[in-house]
């Protein structure tokens, strides 16, 4: 067996460790192989009268091969997917009945299809060690913990707090897996197998209780029972906050709502076919693969080219202490680097390092951190207004004001005291990395790196190759981002590069749809309703209408008649200019935000933008995600993306496009291309010539291709567990 | 064949709750003792009467199988009674009394009893639940909300605010204390008797005469916990021109939780002449609808247009309105879109002040509808209830 080994011990008791190739243990299909053969031998085998099973790696089990999953999409019909459920079920039900008591000594993290496999054990004995957790994650990748987790976890948990870890997906530590008793021991690792063995020694009954004679399913008075038909409704109304667009919160409370009241091997079957209906639907595929697959290759350097040694920063300057510099000089100092954070002057550098103090208070008192820990970061921040401390630097971060002069200049200053090796990257979101790397005497060494805010927070960097950029310095770039354990994506220079060109189509079509007369609280439903986190009128009020307008402007100065102007101009510029309500931070543009109450839609816009009937949900929910998919294609066609993973991902973690879609991209593909350019082209005739697909996608449709091909596929090479 | 209205009566309300007046009368006695008063108020000989519906809004326990058929034997009728159970929610009670006029119309029966009987205190609210509201298949996919929050979103809809609502509901305390101190209800209520034949209720026991704006000012919103809880995302999904619900709604401006039972003779001509009596009144349409079921309650409008129709009339030919006020906002809406004049519309009060026991309560006002005509001497009454699932019920009666 290669991912597991049996060893018989004293007194009949059969040690079986979990050990694969590799960092960890997952479930695939070598491991459903051995593990049934390992079961077969075990049960058939006299000498054995007790089993613990435990792993040799730090971890129990991490949980199933994601990559093996999603591998399967789109070939495996839904009958087949049953059969690979079921497969596991049975491999879980015959550790059940194998006639032997098996205990899982429980030595490390166990997700997933790990605790699903500890739930079939007849105990669980976890080790005491609050860096350890266990749980059933998988509604975050859109599927359901199957092979009888859902069906385990009701019985020996009960309903409410089987959904509660379910639907949540969260993992617990070993006092409250203790206390919720989904583990029945909690015992240091050292005394672990002992506490195994000495539970086996008193010869513990092999007999689950659904598996003794005349036992009957707690809920099998099913919905006459008025406290449990309560809680069943209450619990359908409380998916309605994770909205609409996800199967598997639903198929888990179904499976908990059928498990719970039907016979044992029932109720693991109905479970089953959910799973194989989840297994099937692209929801999961498009979760698992761009926020697991796509995102941890991204990390491990999918991106980064190759022949270049690696790289570490070990002195980084930060040009501009405002709210970008200031997060930016924090994770870089986090992740142990040496920070020259500088300003125009000391006192505002400071402030810069004060922002660093702030974030670090608050994860003292969340005791996430400790004081010491803390100070040591907040020493490698040197605050200072002169440009000679940068002497050393290996990487400069500029975040000054974004005006391409001021840029210049700060370049100028900054290269003369840099080392020749030191990479010079600019924090802009919104100008040309070639043409502020004019300012540059090493152009090649000039690239965009566009974090984030909060920069602590969010986890994405959009690394922007201009034109003279080297293929060193993007490797560089990356390497300093997996410093700052950041997701990168490599995009091509362009106005507004990928991110916030395409986040521009979102809140301008919220914008323009004010002047067709749809209600403004449709048109931040709507774009709730599809999955953003805000609507495109409440992200303008903390944007300011002034930052589009500015992109705007900048884009007609530059390119004159040229330059089609987006879909929500109008309506902002009637807010700024004639309205005058401009932002947030001015007192309120679409919104009011009364003193000590909660912000609403300001009640002026009926007004101005008289609500019309005939407005249709659906179309608005369709509009927000096909203007930004098509745009995303634009990028693809003009070269901006080279790739649809950075697609996915930059729209996911740059903008909050919704996970279920798997990205702008993955949403063209799930769709189909066909009918997204029938459907778009339906949208252009209505809406303008935003939704327009190009003679490049039309040809692309007609070849039928999508956007994902096989060798488009990212290449992992470790299993991908969840 | 015509359906006559050849008598109704109803019990007095009591509070649904265990210290409620009929808390100890079963669902099945309200109902035998109704049945026992029809017959000797009227000398009705029971052999000429076909069926009995009596419908609940909960059909389990106590008032699971066929309760019409045990109150028939209970009350001593002829066994060859027929009994009949209906559920359509608080649409019941109407509908059941709908159902055997239809049943007249068709020649299928001479006559039959019609109404229905719910003992909130003793048949708890949510003993009978079902897919819609609690099989996670059924309800997450359909929009499952509490009724509460479809009253909320009607009035978040149309503006109402907690000042509207509260003023709607004071009114109906003020015009059933009118109604009870004028004994314009008496004609029909008959008092329940306990196990020594005493008197035990006599009177609606859940109004509260003294009601104004401000002491209702002082209740909280009774389903705000339900919106926060998730009902709230149900409710915008299905309008998402709502920013917020203003929750409005609570246990003064709702309707009461009470015990109670009503029932309706009905009949043919010639059943009239078979028995000795005079009708009262004749059955002129009725109709059945279902509306969005999220928010629930509209379905009054357009149930009570589709009666109109069946009945050849127009609103103009309605000369009093009785629409059951499961909630304030209901009955505001309702009076909106059919643009009907305060003094036409539930001009005794409502379940606001009296209390709406469930499947009872269609039954109970389509007599007080034929009361107040009589009383005025007008010709045609419109009585309608919202019922849970997005349901609605109507019927046209007018005076012989």
């Amino acid at each position: 067996m290669k991912t597991m080994q049996l060893q018989k011990a004293d007194a009949g008791v059969a040690i079986l460790t979990l050990n694969a190739e590799g960092s960890m243990n997952v479930v695939n299909d070598a491991f459903i192989a051995d593990m049934e053969s390992a079961t077969k031998q075990i049960a058939e085998d006299d000498g054995i009268t007790g089993v613990i099973l435990t792993s040799a790696k730090s971890s129990f089990m991490a949980g199933a091969d994601l990559k093996q999953l999603v591998n399967g999409f789109g070939t495996l019909t839904v009958k087949e997917a049953y059969a690979f459920s079921k497969r596991a079920t049975d491999m879980h039900r015959a550790i059940e009945k194998s006639g032997k008591p098996w205990v899982a000594a429980i030595n490390g993290l166990a997700l997933g299809g790990g605790f699903e496999l500890a739930l079939a054990c007849h105990r669980r004995i976890l080790v005491d060690d609050a860096k350890v957790q266990v749980g059933l994650p998988e509604v975050n990748v859109g599927l359901l913990p199957g092979s009888g987790g859902t069906v385990r976890l009701g019985l020996i948990a009960g309903m409410k707090t089987a959904l509660d870890l379910l639907l949540s997906g969260r993992s617990v530590g070993p006092a409250e897996a203790l206390k919720l008793k989904i583990v029945d021991e909690v015992v240091s690792a050292d005394t672990l197998i002992d506490a195994a063995k000495a539970w086996l020694a008193t010869g513990p009954d092999p007999v689950k209780p659904w598996d003794v004679k005349g036992w009957t399913p707690p809920q099998k008075k099913g919905l006459t029972v008025p406290e449990d038909s309560t809680a069943y409704m209450m619990a359908a109304g409380g998916l309605a906050k994770v909205g609409y667009n996800q199967p598997a919160p639903l198929a888990i409370l179904n499976c908990v709502f059928q498990g719970l009241q039907l016979p044992f091997d029932k109720a693991l079957a109905v479970e089953g076919k959910y799973f194989a209906k989840l297994l099937t639907d692209p929801v999961a595929r498009n979760i698992i693969r761009t926020t697991f697959i796509s995102k941890q290759a991204a990390e491990k350097g999918a991106r980064r080219p190759e022949g270049f040694e690696k790289f570490a920063a070990k002195k980084v300057g930060v040009l501009g202490a405002g709210m970008m510099g200031a997060g930016i000089a924090y994770v870089s100092a986090n992740a142990g680097i040496e920070v020259i954070l500088i300003d125009r002057d000391t006192a505002t550098a400071q402030k810069g390092k004060d922002y660093a103090s702030k974030v670090l208070g608050k994860l003292i008192e969340k005791g996430k951190t400790t004081q010491d820990k803390a100070d040591a970061v907040l020493a490698r921040i040197t605050p200072t207004d002169d440009f000679a401390l940068l002497d050393g630097c290996d990487l400069v971060v500029e975040a000054v004001f974004e005006d391409t002069g001021i840029k210049a200049e700060t370049t100028r200053k900054a290269e003369a005291v840099l080392p020749d090796h030191a990479v010079f990257a600019s924090n802009t979101s919104t100008l040309p990395i070639s043409q502020l790397a004019q300012a540059s005497q090493r152009p090649d060494q000039f690239i965009g790196l566009h974090f984030f805010s909060p920069v602590e927070r969010m986890g994405l960097v959009e690394v922007i190759m201009g034109k003279q950029t080297s293929k060193a310095t993007l490797a560089k770039g990356l390497d300093y981002i997996a410093q700052l354990r950041k997701t990168p994506i490599v995009v091509n220079d362009s106005r507004g590069f990928y991110t916030s060109r395409v986040f521009q189509m979102l809140i301008h079509e919220g914008a323009a749809m004010l002047a067709e007369g749809v209600p403004p609280a449709v048109i931040e439903n709507a774009a709730k309703a599809v999955g953003m986190p805000v609507g495109p009128l409440a992200l303008l009020d903390e944007l300011t209408l002034d930052l589009p307008l500015k992109i705007v402007d900048q884009a007609i100065a530059e390119e004159g008649d040229a330059y089609t102007p987006p879909a929500g101009v109008a309506v902002m510029r009637r807010m700024k200019d004639e309205i005058g309500r401009s932002s947030r931070k001015a007192g309120g543009a679409f919104y009011d935000y009364p003193e000590g109450g909660k912000k609403h839609l300001w009640k002026g816009l009926a007004d101005h933008f008289p609500v019309k009937a005939g407005w249709d949900i659906e179309e608005i929910k369709q509009r927000y995600l096909y203007a930004q998919a098509m745009e995303t294609a634009r990028c693809l066609e003009e070269n901006v993306l080279e790739t649809p993973q950075d697609a996915d991902l930059g729209a996911i973690y740059g903008w909050g496009f919704p996970a279920w879609t798997g990205g702008t991209i993955s949403y063209i593909d799930t769709i189909g291309i066909d009918k997204f350019v029938q459907e778009s082209d339906r949208l252009a005739q209505l809406y303008g010539p935003r939704f327009l697909p190009s003679a490049w996608l039309r040809d692309k449709a007609a070849r039928g291709e999508d956007f994902y091909t096989p060798a488009s596929e990212t290449t992992v090479k470790e299993p991908v567990p969840a | 064949m015509e359906a006559y209205i050849y008598d109704h009566v109803r019990t007095p309300r009591g509070k649904g709750r265990p210290d409620g007046a009929l808390h100890e009368i079963s669902s099945v006695e309200m109902a035998t003792q109704l049945l026992k008063a029809l017959q000797s108020r009227n000398n009705l000989d029971t052999a000429l009467l076909d069926d009995v519906i009596i419908g609940m809004a909960q059909p389990v326990g106590e008032q699971g199988g066929v309760l019409a058929r045990a109150a028939v034997l209970q009350a001593g009728y002829a066994q060859t009674v027929a009994g009949q159970q209906i559920h359509r929610f608080c649409a019941t009670g109407l509908d059941a009394v709908s159902l055997i006029a239809a049943q007249v119309h068709a020649g299928m029966i001479d006559a039959g009893i019609g109404g229905g009987v719910e003992s909130m205190s003793r048949t708890v609210m949510g003993y009978d639940s079902g897919a819609w509201t609690s099989d996670p298949a059924v309800a997450f996919g359909n929009y499952y909300a509490p009724q509460g929050i479809g009253a909320d979103i009607i009035a978040t809809l149309d503006g109402y605010t907690r000042e509207d609502v509260d003023g709607f509901a004071v009114e109906s305390q003020r015009k059933a204390a009118h109604a009870w101190e004028q004994g314009y209800f008496q004609r029909s209520i008959v008092p329940v008797t306990d196990v020594l034949g005493e008197v035990i209720l006599d009177r609606d026991e859940h109004m509260r005469p003294g009601t104004t704006v401000e002491s209702l000012a002082k209740l909280k919103p009774a389903f705000e916990g339900y919106g926060k809880a998730g009902f709230e995302a149900v409710g915008k999904a299905k309008y998402p021109e709502l920013e917020e619900i203003n929750y409005v709604h609570h246990g003064g401006n709702s309707s009461g939780i009470v015990d109670g039972s009503g029932l309706v003779l009905v009949g043919s001509k010639a059943f009239g002449e078979k028995a000795g009596l005079k009708p009262r009144g004749r059955i002129r349409s009725y109709a059945n609808i279902g509306s969005e079921p999220t928010i629930m309650l509209t379905a009054p409008t357009a149930v009570s247009r589709k009666a109109l129709k069946a009945g050849g009339m127009t609103e103009k030919d309605i000369d009093l309105w009785e629409l059951n006020e499961a909630f304030a906002s209901v009955v505001m809406r309702f009076q909106r879109d059919l643009d009907i004049p305060d003094d036409r519309i539930n001009v005794n009060g409502g379940a606001i002040a009296m209390g709406h026991p469930l499947g009872a309560t269609g039954a109970m006002i389509l007599g007080t509808v034929l009361d107040e005509l009589e009383r005025r001497d007008a010709a045609t009454g419109l009585i309608t209830l919202c019922a849970a699932n997005g349901l609605g019920t109507a019927a046209i009666i007018e005076r012989v």
